[in-house]
């Protein structure tokens, strides 16, 4: 195990410097003179050429890069060319808002897909599994703003039970909160839930021949318990890996949906750095996001591994 | 043994000829169907949106702002009396236009890449498939945007944008079947017989990987369209006055009383991902069926 863990590392390594010289070579990209946008269209080309040595900008790009890689392992993401503000405050602040997002959808997803997806496979064939299929088929196709609007126009306008959009911290107004967050989560969730669906379907389907199953069955076990306790259980693996494999689209998600409620998260905090043009916001965000994913991805891969014996040998 | 029988398979498939026989088990599939019909009713309304729309779809005051629906305003009118139809119509322009250039780009690129990586393998292989892995890290969407900040909101940078993520699925996708199908027998047999590399790769090896590259192509055509509206929604992507799908969506955001502003551009571009999804599955279905 300890060696797994140590060669998957390992693996991480290449991935993260391309993930961060990509990052690096697209702000080495970017149009006009960084020392323009520093001191302003008015400065002289001495204090630019100041700036210049001052900033690091004169060193060769493969000594930028790696001091920037340094400055932003000890989390020094640069401040926002906008309000000065330090991105890492900055992103302190917006993480939650996203992190609560996500996670409420993950919530929504497994309570309507994991369900869907047993009743699918117990009834497959029947009017229970072409309804859930087709469902599940749609929701995957509904892109998370339409999705947002639907939802804004249905429970928000016509129906008035929720507000259409807007933020209030959960440790201010847990309720207020959790009434704002309703529609954002189920903006994901629904459309994630017809992932989930599909993945129990077919992961209960498989567990649901085995042999083991009809000799729960062949030995008198009720329909629940065999469900349940034996089938489930097994198929739980690929359902989980699918929510660690997907958290890279849920977070895009989150960019869309944080935009359509007005949540001040990480999404919202891209677009926002994409239109004020301040790239050190747009950089840490994106940085913070990716590293996220592998995160995930690794802590999916490692609990893969841990509860499935066969991926072990 | 698996390699001999598939083997055969492929001898007995060239027989058959194997792309008719693709092409009759898609026609019997259904939802496949239903799909290809969206997506051909979305391609035609796109090349001959000038002829079928009702309206010209920049013209103000066609009629009143906000009209709901109706029998002469089919889906409505927008806040400054513009016609939602044909604007929706003329969108189909933009979202086909962006999508196709992107994946072809994609396909192009991405294939160029796993099959050089895969066929050749060693350093280039390794050092090529690490930046792949680096650009799959990304979600598509945030790389997508990380590029627009970059370049710039506009019609071209969307599409690079798009291509750009979409392309090192491909290079892996084509680079794992390389990988698989160098170790076949007829195309070590072809090696043995000192055909050049190039030979072996576009006539042993590249109609092989074809069948997969078409069904990652149509599902990744939904997820590439999704991006697309994303972006336009944004305000990232094509710049108005062009009519775009998301955009619309966007704009009909600011006047809920007037829901059929941003219902029926949604609408759009929900079916065209379905289709390219229900498509997708169809393509694989057609085409696993002939393993059997």
């Amino acid at each position: 195990m300890i060696r797994y863990l140590g060669s998957r590392l390992l693996q991480m390594v290449p991935v993260v410097f391309v993930v961060t010289l990509v990052i690096f070579l697209l702000t080495q990209m970017l149009p006009g003179d960084p020392t323009v946008t520093i001191l302003g269209e008015h400065s002289t080309p001495e204090q630019r050429a100041q700036a210049r040595v001052e900033y690091g900008l004169d060193a060769p790009a493969p000594v930028q890069y790696l001091r920037w890689l340094g400055r932003t392992a000890t989390g020094d993401l640069g401040r926002s060319l906008r309000s000065r503000e330090r991105v890492i405050d900055k992103l302190a602040e917006r993480v939650p808002v996203t992190l609560q997002l996500t996670g409420l959808s993950i919530l929504v997803a497994v309570a309507i897909g994991m369900p869907a997806g047993i009743a699918a496979a117990r009834w497959r064939g029947t009017w229970i599994d072409t309804v859930s299929s087709i469902a599940a088929l749609s929701g995957m196709a509904v892109p998370y703003f339409w999705m947002g609007v639907l939802l804004i126009l249905l429970f928000a306008q016509e129906l008035r039970w929720l507000p259409p959009s807007g933020y209030v911290a959960f440790a201010k107004d847990p309720v207020q909160n959790l009434r704002l967050m309703v529609l954002p989560s189920l903006t994901i969730g629904l459309a994630f839930a017809g992932l989930i669906m599909r993945q129990t379907r077919g992961a209960m389907l498989e567990v649901l021949s085995q042999d083991y199953v009809r000799t729960a069955r062949a030995k008198g076990l009720g329909e629940f318990a065999v469900m349940f306790k034996h089938a489930l259980r097994n198929a739980l693996i690929p359902v989980v890996t699918v929510i660690g494999l997907q958290i890279g689209a849920l977070l895009g998600g989150a960019v869309v949906t944080e935009t359509v409620f007005s949540l001040p998260g990480l999404g919202r905090m891209v677009v926002e750095g994409i239109f004020t043009r301040d790239f050190p916001v747009i950089q840490g965000a994106v940085i913070f996001i990716v590293l996220c994913v592998l995160a995930v991805n690794l802590a999916t891969d490692i609990v893969y591994r841990f509860v499935d014996p066969r991926a072990q040998a | 043994m698996t390699a001999l029988a598939s083997t055969a398979e492929n001898a007995n498939a060239t027989v058959e000829s194997p792309g008719r026989l693709v092409i009759r088990r898609l026609l019997r599939h259904r939802l496949g169907v239903v799909g290809l019909a969206i997506l051909a009713a979305i391609v035609f309304a796109a090349i001959f949106a000038p002829i079928l729309v009702p309206f010209a779809p920049d013209d103000v005051l066609v009629g009143e702002p906000h009209s709901p629906p109706s029998a002469t305003f089919w889906f409505g009118t927008d806040e400054i009396g513009r016609d939602v139809l044909s604007r929706t119509i003329y969108g189909a322009r933009v979202s086909i236009q962006i999508v196709v250039f992107a994946l072809a780009a994609a396909i192009v690129v991405g294939s160029a890449i796993g099959l050089a990586s895969g066929y050749a393998g060693g350093v280039w292989d390794a050092v090529t498939m690490r930046i792949m892995d680096g650009l799959l890290a990304f979600p598509l969407l945030v790389l997508a945007l990380a590029i627009i900040a970059v370049l710039g909101p506009d019609l071209l940078n969307a599409m690079i944008a798009i291509a750009v993520t979409k392309t090192p699925g491909f290079a892996r996708l084509v680079r794992g079947e390389v990988v698989r199908l160098r170790r076949i027998e007829y195309v070590r047999a072809a090696e043995a017989a000192g055909a050049s590399d190039i030979r072996i790769v576009l006539r042993h090896v590249w109609p092989n990987i074809m069948g997969n590259v078409v069904v990652y192509g149509s599902l990744s055509g939904s997820q590439a369209l999704i991006n697309e509206s994303a972006l336009s929604f944004l305000g990232l992507g094509v710049q108005p006055p062009t009519p775009s799908w998301g955009y619309m969506v966007a704009t009909g955001m600011q006047f809920w009383q007037s829901w059929w502003m941003s219902f029926f551009p949604g609408l759009a571009i929900f079916l065209a991902v379905l289709a390219f999804n229900v498509v997708g599955d169809a393509l694989r279905d057609a085409l696993d069926s002939r393993l059997e």
